[in-house]
């Protein structure tokens, strides 16, 4: 393999797991946007999501629904089901943490809840843990054959293009939401400026909630997606992933999802293609020096406002 | 009479190991509590400590060994000194870009930095011997009183079983002693220099930034020597580790016991407290050791047991941060020496 087709072959992964990243990230911009702290438990509600998910996939083998895959994919019926279920139970998961905790520290300031969120990160990893144990967690046992694109050079799985295809199903129905209904225009609002968004008779309680919903219910999307990539999840994972979902965000602009997708596909892009450059093992080191580079120089991000 | 022994020597094993704790909680108290820096990195510097005292005075590398340089068999105070000096240096080359970053993202710049440090640790094998990681550490002092206990033992073969033990456990008291006065030193350090104008003016940033600087303070260069200090202290606490556990690799700082532990020992204490930082470390590291005999009681063990403890420290956090945010101790209002004189 000559080294541009290399290249391309990288940016394919780029664009898998900046897909990953997106997903994490818009939900973290959104939350950081709206309740003004960093999460830091954000990339553990992407573990979850991809831990429920499994449960849902126990569930039905114990029902014994067929798990014919579905051709040309390497799952079945099964797994779709489980990834839809597992969305809607993350993002219950995530109102109850807050009105648990977050709510009653909303008044006493970012420094507070950021701590928080630490905690909040480490109680679900280690439940995670706890239930499932530390050792990988098996998706997909099907070994999936690459399929060769004429002309670039380049190969890809059958299952990575579902990925793809569903991250930008995904951002689409976001954007959607956003712009065409009432609850996506209070978000936005509530975003740019909660006070004012309040005088105006938004009941931001609401928003709230549906920003924590929205942005779990996309991590766990993610968190599931990095699984049928990898075939397996282990409960590390989201922690991990916190690093690149956080560079995303400050490279999007906090607050901004549209800046999340962006910020999302370029961390993605660059952590695969830099594997050219230098060891494999770096490349958390790539998106945090983007991250400290855009901290420093353009603070508001590609597509941040203000 | 044994069995008490047994409990003493625990006790002993016990102190030592939440002394080491309280030394990095004190190092986050300058940062945090005092000057509001939030350093999610904690780990980053016990590890560099850890591993700058070993390069120091550790043992050279062997045949079997990756890496290729370092273990210079210097003294271990040599190694301690470099261990602050090392940790605090790095603390300086990563402050200058990120030390202008508001809190949240100083946050996120310091879990990243604590992310390279232990990928740095982890991959450059010719200096940390990777994942196999760097044994035999000489401890301070081992040598000649493990020599003491012998002779002792030889000579009184008669002495009754539980002088035996004790005496046997005499290098953890001497290293407990050893711990106790570094914790001393620094905390006797740290307590003059909050209570004096630089002390004043660390709070004062912490508190509102922007009037701190309104009043002619250099408000990066202040933050700039809080966190390079924080850092020294934390190194500190990296060696006195490498030397009392004599083997260390890259999961002996995990976020979890390097930072996440710290954070909550701090925050129990009251942050911006020193005597706090220190109680604060024996409690939760209390809490810790407690957990463990529930565990085993239930009959749990391995990853699980862990798993279940840590999210015990987790909930802890949690309710500390509602129902008692500033801590066990708390902030003392007034901390300038001349002042409170005034007020008697």
């Amino acid at each position: 393999m000559d080294f541009t087709s290399r290249i391309f072959q990288l940016a394919i992964y780029g664009i898998i797991s900046g897909s990953v990243i997106t997903l994490g990230a818009i939900g973290l911009s959104l939350t950081y946007g709206i309740l003004k702290f960093a999460n830091f438990a954000h990339g553990d509600i992407m573990s979850l999501g991809a831990f429920i998910a499994l449960f849902f996939l126990a569930v039905f083998r114990a029902a014994n629904l067929s798990s014919q895959p579905l051709y040309p994919l390497s799952f079945g019926l099964p797994l779709i089901l489980a990834f839809i279920l597992s969305m809607i139970i993350t993002a219950v998961v995530a109102i109850i943490i807050d009105k648990i905790l977050y709510k009653r520290l909303r008044t006493t300031g970012s420094v507070t809840l950021l701590i928080a969120s630490v905690g909040v990160a480490f109680i679900l990893r280690n439940f995670i843990q706890f239930v499932w144990g530390p050792q990988p967690r098996y998706y997909i046992k099907k070994i999936q054959i690459t399929q060769r694109i004429p002309f670039l050079g380049i190969r890809i799985k059958p299952d990575e293009i579902f990925i793809i295809l569903v991250a930008v199903c995904l951002v689409i129905f976001l954007h959607l939401f956003l712009k065409n209904t009432k609850m996506g225009k209070a978000m936005r609002a509530t975003s740019d400026n909660m006070d004012l968004a309040r005088v105006s008779g938004i009941n931001t309680e609401s928003v709230i909630n549906w920003t924590w919903a929205i942005g779990a219910a996309l991590a766990a999307a993610g968190g599931m997606l990095a699984g049928i990539e990898n075939k397996f999840i282990t409960p590390n994972f989201g922690w991990n992933m916190l690093l690149f979902i956080f560079a995303a965000v400050v490279l999007g602009g906090v607050g901004s999802p549209y800046g999340a997708i962006l910020g999302g596909m370029v961390i993605g892009l660059s952590g695969e293609v830099s594997t050219a450059f230098i060891p494999t093992s770096y490349k958390p080191a790539i998106a945090f020096i983007i991250m400290i580079v855009m901290l420093l120089f353009k603070p508001r991000g590609l597509l941040g406002e203000k | 009479m044994d069995i008490l022994i047994g409990i003493l020597n625990y006790a002993v094993f016990f102190a030592i190991t939440a002394g080491i704790f309280a030394i990095l909680s004190l190092g986050l108290n300058i940062q945090f509590g005092y000057t509001g820096l939030f350093n999610i990195g904690v780990a980053g510097f016990y590890a560099i400590g850890a591993y700058a005292s070993t390069l120091i005075s550790g043992p050279p590398p062997g045949p079997m060994d990756w890496r290729t340089f370092g273990g210079f068999q210097l003294p271990w105070i040599v190694g301690l000194v470099g261990a602050a000096l090392i940790s605090g240096f790095i603390a300086f080359l990563i402050a200058i870009p990120t030390l202008k970053l508001k809190e949240d993202y100083l946050a996120i710049a310091t879990i990243g930095i604590a992310e390279v440090i232990r990928l740095v640790l982890k991959n450059e094998s010719w200096l940390t011997n990777s994942v196999w990681g760097i044994k035999n550490i000489p401890s301070p002092l081992f040598v000649p009183i493990n020599k003491w206990i012998q002779h002792f033992l030889d000579t009184n073969p008669q002495a009754p079983s539980w002088i035996q033990s004790l005496v046997s456990n005499s290098y953890n008291w001497f290293y407990l002693g050893l711990v106790v006065l570094i914790i001393g030193l620094i905390y006797w350090t740290v307590e003059r220099m909050i209570r004096s104008p630089w002390g004043r003016v660390l709070r004062a940033i912490r508190e509102d930034e922007v009037a701190a600087s309104t009043s002619g303070k250099n408000v990066f260069w202040f933050k700039m020597q809080s966190f390079v200090l924080g850092a020294m202290v934390m190194g500190m606490a990296g060696g006195l580790y490498a030397y009392y556990a004599r083997f260390i690799d890259v999961t002996s700082f995990e976020p979890f016991f390097g930072t996440f532990l710290i954070w909550v020992m701090l925050i129990a204490g009251g942050s911006g407290n020193n005597l706090g930082a220190i109680l604060g470390a024996f409690v939760i590291w209390g809490v810790w050791a407690g957990t463990e005999f529930l565990t085993s009681q239930w009959g749990l063990s391995g990853v699980r047991a862990a798993s279940l403890r840590i999210m015990c420290v987790g909930v802890i956090l949690e309710l500390i941060i509602i129902l008692r945010p500033r801590g066990i101790l708390g902030e003392e209002k007034v901390v300038s020496a001349i002042l409170k004189k005034g007020a008697k």
